[in-house]
């Protein structure tokens, strides 16, 4: 084994390594590198900028008009997500107590499953179309409803007041089958006999959630709130999909700036770049912070 | 749902920007300089005026809407009657953006382009950047059809200036649109109704209709840039075309002169009034003009392909007809029949073409009487070459945008900021209409946001400036 162990390391690692350096690190450095000239992206030609790109980013009340939306993002989707998909996971894994000693969830809760987990399997922009259909201000599920209560009828997706919380509110849904799914796979694997336990003691329904699943599943929880976190921050397809931004640029997101910056209007690929490589830092800082934030001493059953 | 995935897509633009070939070393930025298509050339005679090569190959990438591509196959098959020794390659593509940017990067760009639909390359870009050919070399030439004739006496009015930047013919736009009011005829003759000449009847009619228990107007509350069109004609109709001189080149206050007042202020009175069908801000164009045909609402403002547009959902006997904007009063510049016509769906010959001749040819072809009816039959749309549909029978909504242009004359007219300028129509313009239509602003503030997105394009020295005379 011994004497043929670097071959083979070499033979599985490099072509990967090579593979990855050239289609996500090589592009990566040449956004940074675009982002300092004025490439408009159909000739080789770009002049070199400096950071003229960044400063005009800082002045641009476009740029910052998307940037509070993802802000308000970040705050309310892993916090809507999270929330909702604990309280499910619960109901279908401990919602139902019919023994005394068992915990099992409510009745059907397979079945709910699946049609939490349905959107999953949706392509977002079927997700996307799907909701436009329900915001439809005159045949659309959503008024129809409200028209046949005899409330008002709003046009969301054309009205700035609604329009960003109506995409919010998609994305929470479409994101929050996953969620379940994944929460409900850690419960699982905590140990009934603490439960069990817990009963024994005489616990309520929220101490054992609050005291004993969450600390449980926190690993968990972590992880959905990072990868929320930078979901958050992009929130593009949908955007783009259901309001394109608008009306008047009330549901604007910073994705949607850059596409448009280097796709839809105008051909600026180094200040999209620029406003990619903002991006970047976004992310990053985002995902570092919230890994420190959440960082809990690990709990092991054992 | 991937982290990797989300990281990367924050690298969206440099990722995309990049061509495929490109290794590490090489960059998005160092594509070759190398190559010109200039010199790829035979003798221009009599017969071969552009000097094509007669085994050159030629590659043509068409934009994949709503015209489809087989008319393009046709006018391939024609091309290559001609020149039965050149390969010809034909690809369409809905993504005319993202397929082509990293060949323009290259220097390796096809010979013909059908810069359209909403993944379009940005003109303003694509001029600036000096990638295109001058095809005033095509202008010049003799017609297919008569060679007494030059190609450019055979188009119609408007189509040279529409694809004209600072005086260089850069762009053929091959299909004739007209932009105006439609109607159903089957609707207005049922409940007697006549489309109003001037805006007093508009409004006294729009009373009436909505007393009929129908909505007067709907819009595409997602694109409301559909309204800027009507209005923008109004002022123009009121002011005489200087109102779009002076829009198009940027003057100062041009989107707050008098006739723009007088244009916003009428205009306004259809949403004070009401006329609108309700929730018409959160529709988009398939769903208002689907209202519309299912009769839910009575006018409609949209450009000549809304009938092969709404083919499939218009129901029989509907009868859509096409009118100009009513006129203000009777102090207007230009008569009532005057209507906004412009030649669209741009072509292209990039400037690094391998067969920049044969690209030309390729439009002579086009512009043949031959090419043309060939293109109105398969798709049901007007081309720009003049009398190219004498004797093609025409579907009933073409047929009236046939005969309003036709009345409209030389009184026609048209805007270019558009083209010049995509961002300020697809997104300032756009977005002001959507606030103003809606009724959440007024005239005035309607009037100064649009000042304000024209000044922040005049002030941004990276957009490339045009002028047009007139």
């Amino acid at each position: 084994m011994r004497h043929g162990k670097y071959p083979l390391i070499i033979t599985f690692l490099l072509p990967p390594l090579l593979l990855y350096g050239i289609f996500v690190l090589s592009p990566y450095a040449q956004a940074f590198q675009i982002s300092t000239t004025d490439w408009l992206g159909y000739s080789p030609d770009a002049k070199f900028l400096g950071l003229d790109n960044f400063t005009a980013l800082w002045r641009d009340e476009y740029a910052w008009n998307a940037i509070k939306n993802n802000a308000i993002l970040l705050l309310l989707l892993p916090v809507l997500t999270i929330g909702l998909g604990l309280f499910f996971s619960t109901m279908l894994t401990m919602g139902g107590r019919r023994g005394r000693a068992g915990v099992v969830g409510v009745r059907g809760s397979a079945f709910y499953q699946l049609v939490y987990f349905f959107p999953q399997v949706l392509s977002v922009v079927i997700i996307a179309y799907i909701w436009r259909e329900m915001y439809h201000p005159n045949s659309g599920l959503l008024n129809g409803a409200l028209a046949g209560l005899g409330l008002p009828t709003p046009a969301w997706l054309g009205d700035p007041r609604f329009a960003f919380w109506c995409v919010l509110a998609a994305m929470v849904w479409s994101n929050v089958g996953f969620y379940v799914v994944l929460f409900g796979a850690a419960m699982q694997s905590i140990p009934k006999d603490i439960y069990e336990a817990v009963m024994l003691d005489g616990a309520s329904r929220w101490t054992t959630l609050f005291k004993v699943t969450i600390p449980l599943l926190w690993d968990t929880v972590q992880v959905a709130w990072i990868y929320l976190a930078i979901a958050a921050l992009d929130g593009f397809i949908l955007v783009q999909l259901m309001t394109d931004g608008g009306p008047n640029y009330s549901s604007d997101v910073i994705g949607l700036r850059m596409y448009n910056t280097a796709f839809g209007s105008e051909t600026k690929f180094g200040y999209a770049s620029a406003i990619g490589v903002v991006m970047f830092f976004l992310t990053l800082s985002v995902s570092v912070l919230a890994l420190r934030a959440a960082k809990r001493d690990r709990i092991e059953y054992s | 749902m991937n982290r990797r995935d989300i990281l990367r897509r924050t690298a969206v633009a440099g990722a995309l920007a990049t061509p495929v070939a490109g290794l590490l070393t090489g960059c998005a930025l160092g594509g070759g300089d190398d190559s010109d298509g200039g010199d790829n050339r035979a003798e221009k005679t009599a017969e071969n005026p552009l000097g094509v090569k007669a085994d050159a190959p030629l590659e043509v990438v068409i934009f994949n809407g709503g015209f489809g591509e087989e008319y393009a196959k046709a006018h391939e098959a024609m091309y290559a009657e001609k020149y039965p020794k050149a390969k010809i390659t034909h690809s369409a593509t809905q993504e005319i953006n993202k397929t082509l940017q990293p060949r323009f990067v290259d220097g390796t760009p096809p010979d013909v382009i059908n810069n359209s639909g909403a993944g379009q390359i940005d003109f303003n870009g694509l001029v600036s950047q000096g990638t295109l050919a001058d095809l005033g070399e095509l202008l010049d030439a003799p017609s297919l059809d008569d060679p007494s004739k030059k190609v450019r006496d055979t188009l119609l009015p408007g189509t040279v200036e529409v694809g004209s930047y600072n005086g260089k013919f850069l762009a053929l736009n091959y299909t004739y649109t007209a932009y105006g009011i439609w109607y159903s005829t089957k609707l207005f003759t049922e409940k007697g109704w006549q489309y109003p000449k001037t805006w007093d009847e508009h409004i006294a009619l729009c009373k009436q209709i909505k007393a009929a228990g129908i909505a007067p107007w709907t819009y595409a509350g997602k694109h409301p840039r559909y309204m800027s069109w009507p209005l923008l004609s109004t002022a123009i109709k009121f002011g005489g075309i200087s109102v779009a001189t002076a829009i198009d080149n940027l003057e100062p206050n041009a989107w707050k002169s008098d006739a723009m007042k007088a244009a916003a202020d009428a205009w306004h009175q259809i949403v004070k009034d009401g006329y609108i069908l309700a929730g018409s801000p959160g529709l988009d164009h398939k769903q208002s003009q689907t209202e519309w045909s299912q009769g839910k609402a009575a006018l409609i403002s949209c450009g000549s392909w809304l009938e092969s547009e709404q083919k499939s959902v218009t129901p029989d006997g509907f009868n859509m007809s096409i009118a100009p904007t009513p006129s203000l009063g009777s102090s207007d510049k230009l008569p009532f029949e005057a209507i906004r016509g412009t030649a669209g769906e741009p072509f292209i010959v990039p400037a690094k073409a391998k067969n920049l001749a044969g690209g030309l040819e390729y439009f002579r072809i086009m512009l043949s009487k031959k090419g043309a009816q060939d293109f109105t039959r398969k798709v049901s749309s007007l081309p720009v070459v003049a009398g190219a549909t004498d004797g093609v029978e025409l579907p009933f909504g073409l047929t009236t945008v046939s005969k309003a242009l036709e009345a409209s004359g030389s009184n026609g007219f048209n805007w270019v900021y558009n083209t010049f300028y995509r961002k300020l129509e697809r997104n300032l313009v756009d977005a002001a209409c959507g606030e103003f239509f809606s009724g959440r602003i007024g005239p005035a503030e309607f009037l100064e946001l649009c000042q304000k997105g024209a000044d922040s394009i005049a002030s941004d020295n990276s957009i490339t400036k045009y002028k047009r005379a007139v």
